[in-house]
């Protein structure tokens, strides 16, 4: 039967239940407004239930039923015991109809003319008091006659006199014999108050189901958790226990919970295809409406998930679908033309795997365009196109589910309004779960949604540090890795942060003993002797092996812990109120053994080594965008080894010529290593502090010479290894003095110097001797420039070469900041501008700052990888004084003292 | 909680206990310091217990611990008010209170007597008393020989939960 059906009859049939109470007293007090109102409201829901699901014979009583209590209801129709009758009478046939339909599924042939007669004869009757009577219906003569002109006593004692209600109807069937249709009516009247003689018993469907609070169930789903803990706790202390009587009846228990807990889930369940039942006629409408040939495949509707869980689920799976259809699902034509056959399929699946409901959603249209996506992603500011060029696909792809995006170029009826992917994510996101999209382009795309069963018992990991254990989402859970010396993963250390080459990836990690500033007590050391044989020597932080990797969206990064215990089932209760502003905590639970412990949130995790990793860089700028600042850029970069085992890199632009010096040719004077170079004295700087030069004596070292004009510095270094041409694709922001941060280079984990700082280091004396030769020659006079570049990297390169060579130089991220500080009122002499930048490039600030602002005069200078001919027509036309190449050190400087002269000049 | 009936917090007479002249209080002790609370709102008193250590929490949070089934967050009564913890050796006990629909244990150093006291000798604070101790008790018994603290368990988390917010 029609699941519909089913829910009305179970419905109609309680409401029916009250009608039949309701109706009895209202015949005791005639006059209750509220009971004549509630009667009236319960009949008329059934009417229109029925007009909905096209009962159209139990719609005909009920309305005509509904039109005699709503004149009640209004006043115009006095009670009787005789109109109650005839209600009853009606809501009598309501029920034997209605028992009819749930035993066969339909409506039962019968005719219910007579009734609705009667019915609309009082009706009218009553409608008869305002206008002339209309030759009444036989049965109701006495009636009309009363109705008409008898005085309210009068109609009672006429009443009083009435014979009961049974004679009425005998007498009223008498009395239909004389009507024009009377006979035939009658017969089937008859047969169908036989029939409502067997009919009135109680609806089995009703008896079958219950209506029970959602809050009751709740309440009922926690005690069922506690009682699962309890037994966990149980079954704990059980296998400590090597011979317990408690045994048997424990296990009894066990089972017991289990289903207990199986069952109460079950109250809650319901089978997905619920969600999915509106979406054959979505996509039915949507293949009209495009004129596309749209097939819909479901796979497993019969898959249960929690109700909770499944209203979340329903929105975002509709609005899913709705879009595959709408942009997914190619033109019929078109698909001709692909090769493929003219009706597109849409798949939605559904299945249970680890404790997970799994929901696919595939079609076999065009997929994602990648190109689209990156456009998209570049005018929303999401990324510039440098990075998106290193970016795979994978990740490009998942632009889609950030806010404001949708690729479809225009708005159709259908989609594209604005709701997006986003939510969709959101609110997938909200019930811990977790959305994934691949795509192959004409091929289709797939729309992984994994997602939790119930919300009320999640899987956690348990793990311990420093003696402490606490436990772990199992959905944020990626992997496990066993880093150790032995295997073939090591964590590597940058300027003491860990990171771990994981396939062909950097993975910040974050040990969880620092993060919680857990000291490591002392017995620790013991277990881990005990774990570790070979390793009993080594106790400190290398001998944190497990590495749980988590992922929290799209971000990924790895706990180091000390150890690694089994999952557990674990009820998630919130953390006390004084606790709530500790970010790193989701909640905490009671385990198997009786102990509380904390439930860590990997998404505060993320917040906030993301933010303490940047306060300690160099550069302002959440990490998160230094780890997105790709550059497209290939970079020629000179490889070399210094100081401790971690490749450096420098951009080779940057380094004026190599150079192999004998270590014994170093001179001190004034407490300064110096070298004699090409018949000067040039400074020589150690790479690190600590470099013990002494003990390098005679051999030949290899020095990086930096140069401006004519002054030079050395940086000495241990070995020249390599000169490769790569992106800098600064994944993790250093954190010490000189070193920029670290990339993947070669394969190989590196970090990038920061030649600025050497050269600073040197500064007094650069700068002293700089002065005299500089453009401004006086202190106050110093010329005042403002870099314009989206990319910290090259603002952290370029400023120190900037100043050192005697500028005043401003920094600003974007256009936008900008020529807010152009409306401030700021004055620069000079200003020199990136042209890929996001959000603004480089020719439209230009041509902003050249229509009318207080910059108009300022020179402007722009930087750029892509020096053609065309681009620099189209720099000098929108104003731009140069156009130079990034990297190149020298043109940058004398093309800037160049402009800055000649503006001088004028 | 359900089960005060095991703990000695127990009282036979519920209805006796605020009446309009006296309150009852549960005496405790920090530091050889008399404190009261009142006996209404203790769920129970603990000896020692097994407690998780939270990570990041204020120093006086000492833990989070497993009262049948509930969790219940443990408060160093002696480090909120400055003062040292008392050695490792050393038995403490502890005193369970609800805050807002949550469980506390308050750790102290030991729990003495339920006492009737007549309101005549309530006092409010000596305007000389510290102010950590002013922010935590609402006011003075004069007894017999000693002075009573009245600690004012609101007030104490409460507080706790200001100085999280900070």
């Amino acid at each position: 039967m029609d699941e519909l059906i089913l829910e009305f009859l179970t419905e109609t049939n309680e409401s029916l239940g009250e009608v039949d109470g309701q109706m009895v007293e209202l015949e005791r007090d005639p006059n209750n407004i509220e009971l004549l109102s509630n009667i009236f409201r319960l009949v008329h829901t059934i009417k229109g239930t029925c007009g909905f699901l096209g009962l159209s014979r139990l719609e005909k009583v009920a309305h005509h039923a509904e039109n005699v209590l709503g004149k009640f209801r209004d006043g115009d129709l006095e009670v009787t015991p005789e109109y109650v009758t005839l209600i009853f009478e009606s809501i009598d046939r309501i029920k034997m109809i209605l028992s009819e339909l749930e035993e066969t599924g339909s409506e039962p042939e019968g005719d219910d003319t007579a009734l609705i007669a009667k019915l609309d004869a009082v009706y009218e009757g009553a409608a008869a008091k305002e206008d002339t009577p209309p030759p009444p219906p036989v049965e109701e003569k006495k009636e009309e006659k009363v109705v008409g002109m008898a005085t309210e006593e009068e109609l009672e004692a006429a009443f009083a006199n009435e014979k009961g209600p049974d004679e009425l109807e005998a007498e009223a069937k008498a009395a239909e014999e004389e009507a024009k249709k009377a006979a035939e009516a009658a017969k089937k009247d008859k047969a169908n108050k036989n029939n409502s003689k067997a009919a009135p018993k109680e609806s089995s469907v009703a008896a079958q189901s219950l209506r029970v609070n959602v809050d009751v169930l709740e309440n009922l789903m926690t005690m069922v958790s506690e009682l699962v803990l309890t037994r966990n706790q149980l079954l704990q202390i059980l296998r400590t226990q090597k011979e317990s009587e408690f045994g048997t009846p424990l296990q009894r228990l066990n089972h017991v919970v289990s289903e207990l807990q199986e069952g109460v889930m079950k109250t809650r369940m319901q089978p997905i295809g619920n969600a999915w039942a509106k979406l054959p006629r979505i996509i039915r409408d949507l293949s009209i409406e495009l004129g596309k040939k749209i097939d819909l495949e479901m796979k497993g509707k019969d898959t249960e998930l929690d109700r909770q869980v499944l209203d979340m689920i329903k929105d975002p799976l509709t609005h899913m679908v709705r879009n595959s259809g709408d942009h997914g699902i190619e033109l019929p034509e078109d698909r001709v033309k692909a090769g493929k056959p003219e009706t597109g399929k849409i798949k939605l699946e559904a299945y249970h795997e680890g404790g997970h409901i799994i929901i696919k959603i595939s079609d076999d249209g065009k997929g994602l365009s990648l190109d689209k996506i990156k456009e998209k992603a570049v005018a929303n500011g999401l990324a510039t196109e440098e990075e998106l060029e290193t970016m795979p696909s994978q990740s490009i792809y998942q632009f889609i589910f950030k806010a404001g995006f949708s690729t479809a170029e225009q708005v159709t009826a259908v989609s594209g309004r604005g709701v997006g992917m986003d939510v969709v994510r959101t609110n997938i996101e909200k019930i811990g779960g977790s959305i994934e999209l691949t795509s192959q382009e004409g091929k289709g795309s797939t729309f992984t949604i994994k997602i939790p069963l119930t919300l009320a018992i999640v899987s956690a990991l348990i793990v311990e540090s420093a003696g402490e254990r606490f436990a772990i989402p199992q959905l944020a859970v990626r992997e496990l890795v066993m880093a150790s010396e032995q295997s073939e993963y090591q964590i590597e250390k940058i300027n003491n942060a860990p990171v771990l080459r994981l396939r062909d990836h950097l993975l910040p990690l974050v040990s969880l003993k620092n993060l919680m500033k857990l000291e490591s007590p002392t017995q620790n050391c013991e277990v881990e002797a005990e774990v570790e044989e070979q390793e009993t020597s080594d106790c400190t932080d290398s001998e944190h092996r497990y590495i749980v990797v988590t992922q929290v969206g799209s971000y990924s990064f790895g706990i180091i812990v000390d150890r690694v215990f089994d999952t557990e089932e674990i009820v998630v209760k919130p953390v006390s109120n004084i606790l709530k502003d500790i970010e790193m905590f989701s909640g905490n639970t009671i385990l198997g053994d009786g102990s509380v412990i904390m439930i860590l949130d990997p998404a505060g995790i993320a917040k906030t080594t993301g933010k303490s990793d940047t306060s300690e860089g160099a550069d302002s700028k959440k990490e998160e965008d230094i780890l997105g600042s790709r550059e497209l850029e290939k970079t020629t970069l000179l490889l070399f080894a210094a100081g401790d085992k971690a490749p450096k890199t420098v951009p080779l632009a940057l380094v004026s010529r190599l150079e192999s010096i004998k270590v014994s040719d170093i001179e001190y004077a004034n407490g300064q290593m110096l070298i004699q170079y090409r018949g000067k004295l040039m400074q020589l700087l150690p790479f690190s502090s600590d470099y013990d030069v002494n003990a390098l004596e005679g051999e030949d070292r290899p020095v990086l010479v930096f140069t401006d004009n004519d002054r030079a510095m050395g940086l000495l270094v241990d070995e020249i290894i390599d000169i490769v041409e790569e992106h800098i694709d600064v994944e993790i922001a250093g954190n010490s003095d000189g070193i920029m941060g670290s990339a993947i280079i070669s394969g190989k984990a590196t970090d990038v110097i920061d030649v600025g700082y050497y050269i600073r280091k040197n500064n007094k004396d650069w700068y002293k001797n700089h002065g005299d030769e500089a453009f401004g020659s006086n202190e106050e006079e110093k010329r005042k420039i403002l870099l314009v570049d989206d990319s910290p990297f090259f603002r952290n390169m370029l400023t120190p070469l900037l100043s050192v060579a005697g500028y005043d130089v401003t920094t600003l991220d974007s256009p936008i900041a900008a020529l807010e500080m152009c409306e401030k009122g700021a004055q620069f002499d000079v200003i020199v501008s990136d042209i890929e930048m996001p959000e603004m490039n480089g020719f439209e600030f230009a041509e902003k700052v050249k229509s009318g602002s207080n910059w108009q005069q300022t020179p402007m200078v722009a930087l750029t990888s892509h020096a053609t001919p065309e681009d620099m027509d189209r720099g000098s036309s929108v104003g731009f004084n140069e156009y130079i190449a990034k990297f190149d050190r020298d043109t940058l400087l004398d093309t800037i003292s160049k402009t800055l002269s000649q503006k001088g000049g004028e | 909680m359900t089960n005060t009936a095991e703990t000695i917090s127990h009282i036979d007479n519920m209805d006796a206990l605020d009446s309009g002249l006296s309150k009852e209080f549960l005496t405790i002790f920090i530091d050889d310091q008399m404190f009261g609370i009142p006996v209404l709102q203790i769920q129970d008193v603990l000896g020692e217990q097994k407690v998780t250590k939270i990570p990041l929490a204020s120093s006086e949070i000492s833990g989070a611990l497993n009262l049948r089934g509930r969790i219940v967050t443990a408060i160093n009564v002696r480090v909120k008010l400055g003062l040292p913890d008392l050695p490792k050796d050393k038995r403490r006990m502890s005193v369970v209170v609800e805050h807002e629909h949550e469980l506390y244990s308050l750790t102290i150093d030991k729990v003495g007597d339920v006492l009737s006291l007549e309101n005549k000798y309530f006092e409010q604070h000596p305007a000389t008393l510290d102010k950590i101790w002013k922010d935590i008790s609402s006011g003075i018994y004069r007894l017999d020989g000693q002075l009573l603290v009245v600690l004012d368990v609101p007030k104490l988390l409460g507080n706790l939960h200001e100085s999280q917010n900070d």
